[in-house]
């Protein structure tokens, strides 16, 4: 039995982008949430399901269990998803497969995170490995720039390549009134960036926020029954992980989005050409490139021309990441793109790809460890 | 500063004692014979919890590497620019580790060969590319 659109996305909420002061990720989640719920039209009463990102910078045991006391939720199932930057896409996922299951009805699905004004303890830890701090190897970028100088190596991809992908995200944002970053880049400034960690420059990280996000899910037929205004289908969903640290990945260019991207269109039962939007996690710039590679939208090793090529700017064959992205809208990881890709769905995008009627969205954690990929559908 | 130093276990102890004597030193499954790094306890291709310690060759690949200009960490405030690798062993097994003579050069799949260096009192399997 296929889940091809049985689950819909009904509403959508966010707090601001940017550095928030003083908000807890607990308030900054509920605020979402109030939100989400506002926008579907849906009670806090009826809610059943809770699935939360916990916040990647300082762990909380129990966090989804302190989130549902502070809505006065008794959650029927849920759970906190620890799959870092994948973690949204899995929850919305399976939230729809416990709906079709018959364990709840109405989900809520949040993440929220305080890294700029709070703590970012967790994104300075030593990476996994006997001894590698020794060596000096931190930090999540410099993991990145290890895939990115392979790929480079492998296929001939170019720092301009890199730099197309930034000078996209960041045009998108500079156009949105939500963004944290508004500010567009010329290749030429991108290409003056300073090194962080070499082949990577400070334009090709994405930005460091505190925000939340949050969506609710619920069955096509409740959204009907509910009269949701502008609920908006899921029309495929697919997951991939590899449990290697960057080191030891046997590939270090080959990601999960493969499997996931695999999965969820053959759900969909659609292929990579009848996508006509896409948002596609950029915590780095290198990552779009391999996504889109990976689902199929260029050959393997093709993703740097690709990006390069237009294809990804406004009115071209596929436009990507039209709110901004990680590098431009929100650091956030990934509830943006989720939310901006069903307004998308919803026609109400600020830069609405007209006549769009498919959206990709790819969620990805870690250093490439996680995939996880939703298909949305034009609202019911 | 000195660098951080490796947190010696029972498991790991064998690897850095070896490199403190000038080998390297990596554990071998006693029934698929897959090599593996880092210290473990079972074996990760076959999950055979039995193995042994043998000395690598030293000789390998450079898959990849970076140049940090950036510390992500205190310690190494004062030491950048400096690299970052992944090296492959003859053997199979794969390091993070740093190549000596970076600043000449590397290119993806060049050969390395071990050069143990001792950097803040701890003995450490760098490679130089060749």
């Amino acid at each position: 039995m296929s889940l091809r659109g049985k689950t819909v996305i009904a509403g959508i909420g966010h707090t601001k982008f940017g550095a928030l002061p003083g908000r807890s990720t607990i308030s900054m989640n509920v605020e979402a949430c109030r939100k989400a719920l506002a926008d579907a039209g849906v009670e806090k009463g009826m809610v059943d399901a809770l699935y939360v990102k916990y916040p990647t910078s300082a762990y909380e045991s129990k966090y989804g269990q302190t989130l549902a006391e502070a809505m006065g939720l008794r959650p029927r199932i849920g759970g906190v998803w620890d799959q870092a930057g994948a973690s949204n896409a899995s929850m919305i996922s399976f939230a729809a497969m416990a709906i079709e299951a018959g364990q709840c009805e109405i989900a809520l699905v949040a993440a929220s995170d305080n890294p700029k004004s709070g703590t970012r303890q967790a994104y300075e830890k030593v990476r996994n490995g006997d001894g590698v701090a020794s060596y000096g190897w931190f930090g999540i970028a410099p993991g990145y720039a290890m895939i990115a100088r392979r790929h480079m190596a492998q296929y001939g991809t170019t720092h301009e390549q890199l730099g197309a992908v930034a000078v996209v995200c960041r045009a998108n944002g500079a156009d949105n009134p939500n963004a944290q970053l508004r500010k567009a880049i010329t290749l030429d400034e991108y290409l003056a960036s300073r090194w962080i960690a070499e082949p990577l420059r400070r334009d090709d990280c994405c930005l460091v926020s505190d925000s939340g996000g949050a969506v609710v899910v619920m069955s096509a037929r409740r959204a009907k029954e509910l009269k949701v205004k502008a609920p908006v289908p899921i029309l495929g969903f697919g997951q991939g992980q590899t449990s290697w640290e960057v080191a030891q990945r046997p590939d270090l260019t080959a990601t999960e989005a493969v499997v996931s991207g695999k999965t969820a269109f053959k759900m969909a039962g659609l292929a990579p050409k009848d996508i006509d939007v896409a948002q596609i996690y950029d915590c780095f710039t290198i990552t779009p490139i391999l996504t889109l590679e990976d689902y199929g939208f260029c050959k393997k090793g093709e993703g740097g021309p690709f990006v390069a090529s237009g294809a990804i700017a406004r009115g071209g064959a596929l436009p990507m990441n039209t709110s901004g992205g990680l590098l431009s809208e929100t650091g956030m990881p990934g509830m943006q793109l989720v939310i901006e890709g069903v307004r998308q769905m919803r026609g109400e995008a600020n830069l609405q790809v007209k006549g769009a009627e498919t959206c990709i969205v790819s969620n990805q954690g870690g250093v490439m460890h996680t995939h996880s990929t939703l298909i949305l559908g034009q609202r019911l | 500063m000195s660098i951080p130093e490796p947190e010696i276990t029972p498991v790991n102890a064998p690897h850095w004692q070896g490199l403190r004597e000038g080998r390297l030193m990596i554990q071998r499954c006693t029934k698929c014979g897959h090599h593996w790094m880092p210290a473990r306890e079972d074996c990760p291709s076959c999950l055979h919890d039995g193995y042994e310690w043998v000395q690598a060759s030293g000789r390998g690949r450079l898959v990849s590497w970076v140049v940090y200009h950036t510390a992500f960490n205190k310690a190494f405030a004062g030491r950048v620019p400096y690299s970052v690798a992944v090296v492959e062993l003859e053997e199979g097994a794969r390091a993070i580790t740093n190549i000596v003579n970076w600043r000449d050069g590397l290119r993806a799949d060049q050969p390395v060969e071990l050069a143990i260096e001792e950097e803040d009192g701890v003995a450490l399997a760098r490679f130089r590319a060749v």
